[in-house]
């Protein structure tokens, strides 16, 4: 565990970047430190590896005081990765991951197989490893840079805003690559941002600083988003954080009506029977049961339903893996104000109205189900 | 007779080409004193060049050498040397390492301090020591800025080691302190067109070394 023991760093002018820190910060987890620029988060993270040291305060890894350790021996124990990667342009991709596992006096041949490994593990293709790095994109650039801090295999990993060059797409597939890598080889991550949804998506803990280097805030995204501590946090969040909360609701919660799905092929007798005074639309399906739209049950003429006049369906939710955030963005979405659940195959489920999502959203909110975290 | 007809009289000369006075005899000298002359200003300037620009400190007194070397009149420094040393290499290698020195100095310098920052960032925060981070990042990133300085600096020695057959030592100037001596334009305009030559050649050189030195990733990208 790294302890971050009331922390200040100060400069020769006066300037406070970090002001009485303490943090802990859990093993084998992602911690995300956030805040706007001037917080100090960049200089807290650059502290754990000694690059800034600090002017008061302890910084203890495992219990030990890290300012007690020989610096380089320290750095090569954490794999650090910065905003533009910082390869080295001189060398080819696969002696840019090979440079610690050299520093650490392997052999080449040893150093380049782990190297040809990792770009593996990071979704790299191996047929890019004699390329030098101006022939790779700014997201591949970063899957170097990432494949390189692990290289040495270390137990900490220190990245400092590594996804903010890279546009919107790219770094949403880099935040995915690192929560896949993440479960699989469990690091302990200290991951600094200046952006609060990524801290969200990406943080078992999130730690928000204010301008001046002081936390504001340290806990876990649902809790943080639930109960900010105070206004400037909230502020921080923005002002969608009800609806971002929801993300951590899965949608299981829902109760999800199955008589007003209808199959293309249907016969006058079953769409009379799947038509109930509370549902005012029928959900068509195609023969494989995905759906194809919605129509008013008196519309449709049996065993000849004209799907060019359907009502288009948003966009459906998966019932297993989303949460009830994705929920109501199908019930808003939908013109008919209902939402459409599928399962893993695409195939329809089941559909929902906004009123019983927004039920089920007061019923979560009421037993505090914060526990489990789901993706979208 | 025009330059050419000069040129083409001297070269087609065959006692030119042996002997005591012959041009290889005379271009092996002149390139003995030249790379004598390039080897002890890169000797000097390289290491200073290196470790003040990664280090960051330095630059004013870099700029200020360079600046006072500059202003030193190279044929008024020689005379001064022979005078104190007396007649022999010493005194002649001593203006051309002066002339050199500011080049390779200040482009090494200036080289080691433009290279990207990041990679420097991320190679101490991987642990590599500073002697390491100078010679495997910042090096190799600088080297075809720094070779842009060495090879200014050859060409000027290359250029000026003429001056050292006014001390009544060999080399290319030979030619031309003797031919405008004996009133023989040929042998002046064929030195001129010999030094010329060896420029172009040392271009040459400079160009091969930095295709073969300088690692295609930095060629490209820079």
């Amino acid at each position: 565990m790294i302890r971050i023991d009331s922390v200040t760093k100060r400069y020769p002018d006066g300037t406070v970047a970090v002001d009485r820190l303490s943090l802990e910060i859990p093993d084998r987890s992602i911690t995300v430190l956030v805040g706007p620029s001037g917080c100090g988060k960049t200089t807290t993270l650059r502290m754990i590896n000694r690059m800034v040291e600090p002017s008061e305060g302890t910084i203890t890894l495992d219990g030990v005081d890290i300012s007690r350790q020989p610096v380089n021996s320290l750095r090569r124990s954490m794999g650090y990765v910065i905003q533009n990667a910082g390869l080295f342009q001189h060398r080819t991709i696969v002696d840019n991951i090979a440079t610690v596992p050299r520093l650490l006096g392997q052999s080449k041949a040893r150093s380049r197989a782990r190297a040809r490994e990792l770009m593996e593990r990071v979704g790299l293709d191996v047929s890019l490893a004699k390329r030098y790095p101006y022939q790779l994109s700014g997201g591949q650039q970063q899957r170097v840079g990432v494949a390189r801090a692990l290289a040495a295999d270390p137990p900490v990993l220190l990245m400092d805003e590594p996804f903010s060059a890279v546009d919107p797409i790219v770094r949403k597939g880099l935040q995915e690559e690192l929560l896949r890598i993440q479960e699989e080889l469990g690091k302990t991550i200290v991951f600094v941002t200046h952006d609060i949804d990524e801290a969200i998506r990406l943080g078992t803990m999130v730690a928000v600083l204010r301008t001046g280097g002081r936390l504001a805030q340290f806990a876990p995204p649902a809790e943080l988003l639930s109960s900010p501590a105070d206004a400037f946090v909230e502020d921080f969040l923005g002002a969608d954080r009800g609806i971002r909360r929801l993300s951590f609701f899965p949608a299981q919660a829902l109760e999800l009506k199955k008589t007003p799905i209808v199959a293309v092929d249907s016969t006058a007798e079953q769409i009379a029977a799947r038509t109930t005074p509370e549902t005012p639309y029928l959900l068509v399906t195609g023969l494989d049961g995905r759906p194809l739209g919605w129509s008013e049950p008196e519309d449709l003429v049996a065993g000849d339903i004209d799907v060019a006049r359907l009502l288009p369906y948003g966009r459906p939710f998966a019932y297993g893996t989303d949460s009830l955030r994705a929920a109501l963005d199908g019930a808003v979405l939908s013109p008919t104000g209902w939402a459409v659940a599928v399962d893993d195959a695409g195939r329809a489920v089941g559909v929902v109205s906004q009123q019983a999502v927004g039920e089920a959203i007061r019923a979560a909110h009421a037993k505090g189900l914060t526990a489990a975290k789901v993706a979208g | 007779m025009n330059v050419l007809t000069f040129i083409h009289a001297f070269f087609s000369d065959g006692s030119h080409w042996h002997g005591y006075d012959g041009i290889p005899t005379r271009l092996t000298e002149h390139l003995h004193y030249s790379l004598q002359a390039l080897a002890i200003a890169a000797v000097i300037g390289l290491p200073i060049g290196l470790i003040t620009g990664h280090y960051g400190r330095g630059g004013n007194a870099i700029a200020l050498v360079a600046t006072g070397s500059r202003a030193l009149p190279t044929f008024g420094l020689l005379v001064l040397m022979v005078m104190w040393l007396g007649f022999g290499l010493g005194p002649v290698m001593i203006p051309l390492v002066v002339l050199a020195v500011p080049p390779i100095l200040v482009t090494t310098y200036e080289a080691v301090r433009s290279v990207d920052p990041s990679p420097v960032d991320a190679a101490r925060g991987m642990g590599m020591p500073e002697s390491r981070i100078l010679l495997q990042v910042e090096l190799p990133g600088a080297l075809p800025l720094i070779l842009g300085g060495l090879r200014s600096a050859a060409i000027q020695i290359v250029s000026t080691a003429t001056i050292a057959a006014y001390v009544g030592l060999g080399g290319i100037g030979r030619y031309i302190i003797d031919g405008l001596y004996q009133r023989n334009y040929e042998k002046v305009v064929g030195g001129a067109t010999l030094v010329a030559v060896l420029a172009l050649v040392t271009l040459g050189v400079f160009w091969a070394v930095a295709r073969v030195a300088v690692s295609p990733g930095v060629r490209r990208s820079g």
